[in-house]
């Protein structure tokens, strides 16, 4: 339908590129684009500070932390974060790698508070640990459930 | 002296105010509430993980069985995505009936809201009346399809089937009739003394702390943030239909409540343009039996009645998702609720807890 393509964004694809790569040398390479907003991979040392510039910084303003999620692909874990901003209308995901083993990413929790139930979700069901986390506990499943449902490996009783 | 101390209780899992299976452990010293810790889970059915085996026609029914009181949205969110991948094109009558149902579904559960808070903080009678006005509408939707709250209806492609002359008639008849109602409503319930007084201040929310919160929907907007995925990036004919994204400045409860009969003076409006301009034509695209999308991802959001909803595929190319993520507005808004509740009398928990107006299928998903 051409209606979903009406809105038009007030900063490109472009725009968003042109300003993380402008501030951030390495830890981030962008990856095409997915339903119209730019795909960006972070290095999980970078991502606390990457998510702080796009929130703040002027002209951008990514102050909606739309949804925080992972994947389980063969390769690893990616955390994937929908960033939303309000003023622009404009989105953005960041995606983080995360190895099979003892998976461990930065918290974002101390830019947007609504990483907090979101982070443990991702922990309960995919055993991703966020360093920094204020409350690092299962939030769906019982605290003494065994295994990570959302893993592709996980047996099922 | 007197020797005091804290008391911690639990309110829930079985509490008719909690509007579901939610266990808040509250805090008390005295009547003020120092800390509260929501504990949820507790209907959680991991219909991520069965997503994953099934194909993309079975998890319709699923969509219905998160936010049960508002299918008709979980339902779109869904087939906008799968949509999406595919690059399908909707037929402009689908669309319109699309957005008919969406809308009606809105009003319906903010209906159930408006009743529901009434209960919570003491009005009985409106919750009767409230319900007597979501009947016609569960009416209507039984004769689109044949349910009543799981309706399946909405389907990648278009919709399960048809409407008839005769439910554009219905329908237009009770948009017509519904005003009046909701103006009985608000004479009985939105300038209630006891109302206001239990819910103006109560509560408040800062409209930075919400965004913060990623709240959305009615309970962003009570806060003054005017975001509405149908106005700020539109889906389906949004475009083409004007009204009102209504925002509120307080952000207290009582903002909260109010934009809810409000926003259906708002949906009534999106209805009356939208039956006029109902097109003929199809009400399906042709879709394959089993849907294949390319691999791929998308992130989908639509408005639903509790806020952004936002639908998360990656596909591998086969006939089930590889990763199926609802983005689910209840259970974002329910996250704020523990520092909202701090600090109040016990007696502000279930206001505040019910202008947020969570549904728990859809939190515990």
């Amino acid at each position: 339908m051409q209606n979903r393509e009406i809105f038009k964004h007030m900063i490109t694809s472009k725009d968003i590129e042109q300003a993380i790569l402008g501030r951030f040398m390495e830890g981030v390479e962008p990856a095409g684009e997915v339903s119209g907003a730019p795909v960006f991979f972070a290095c999980p040392e970078k991502i606390v500070e990457i998510c702080r510039f796009l929130k703040s910084e002027p002209g951008l303003e990514f102050n909606y932390l739309a949804s925080l999620t992972a994947v389980d692909y063969p390769h690893g874990f990616e955390v994937v974060y929908h960033l939303y901003s309000i003023s622009k209308k404009a989105y953005v995901t960041l995606k983080v790698k995360s190895g099979k083993d003892a998976p461990c990413v930065p918290s974002v929790t101390s830019v947007w508070l609504a990483a907090d139930w979101q982070e443990r979700e991702v922990y309960d069901m995919f055993g991703i640990n966020f360093s920094g986390h204020p409350d690092m506990r299962r939030i769906l499943m019982d605290q003494d459930w065994q295994g990570y449902p959302l893993r592709k490996d996980y047996v099922e009783e | 002296m007197i020797k005091t101390e804290e008391i911690q209780i639990n309110m829930g899992p079985q509490h008719p105010s909690t509007h579901g299976v939610l266990r808040l452990i509250l805090t008390l010293d005295g009547e003020t509430v120092t800390n509260a810790m929501p504990d949820i889970g507790f209907l959680h059915r991991g219909i991520e993980k069965l997503a994953e085996r099934r194909t993309y026609t079975q998890i319709v029914p699923l969509t219905d069985r998160t936010d049960y009181l508002s299918s008709m949205l979980d339902n779109e969110a869904y087939a906008l995505a799968v949509e999406k991948l595919m690059g399908v094109e909707v037929p402009e009558r689908a669309e319109f009936i699309r957005v008919i149902m969406m809308e009606l579904n809105r009003i319906a559960s903010h209906l159930v809201f408006i009743g529901a808070y009434g209960l919570d903080i003491g009005a009985s009678t409106p919750f009767i009346y409230c319900f007597r006005e979501r009947e016609e509408i569960m009416n209507l939707f039984e004769m689109a399809c044949g349910a009543r709250l799981t309706y399946n209806y909405i389907r990648p492609g278009g919709v399960s089937r048809d409407i008839t002359p005769e439910f554009v008639e219905n329908a237009k008849a009770f948009i017509k009739r519904l005003p009046s109602m909701l103006d009985e409503i608000d004479d009985l319930l939105s300038r209630n003394q006891i109302l206001v007084i239990r819910s103006r201040g109560i509560g408040v929310v800062s409209a930075e702390q919400a965004v913060s919160y990623a709240m959305s929907g009615p309970s962003l907007r009570a806060s003054g943030v005017p975001m509405d995925v149908r106005r700020d990036d539109p889906y389906s004919v949004y475009s083409k239909l004007d009204f009102n994204v209504i925002t509120l400045n307080d952000g207290d409860c009582l903002a909260r409540y109010l934009a809810r009969p409000m926003e259906i003076r708002e949906s009534i409006k999106i209805l009356n343009q939208a039956l006029e301009m109902l097109p003929q034509g199809e009400y399906t695209a042709k879709m394959p039996k089993i849907l294949k999308p390319p691999a791929g991802e998308t992130y989908t959001r639509i408005e639903s009645s509790r806020g952004d909803l936002g639908v998360y595929i990656v596909s591998d190319g086969t006939a089930s998702p590889y990763r199926l993520h609802w983005r689910p507005p209840s259970f974002i808004n329910l996250a704020a609720v523990g520092e909202m509740i701090k600090g109040w009398k016990i007696a502000d928990v279930v206001a505040i807890l019910g202008t947020l107006d969570i549904v728990l299928g859809e939190v515990d998903r």
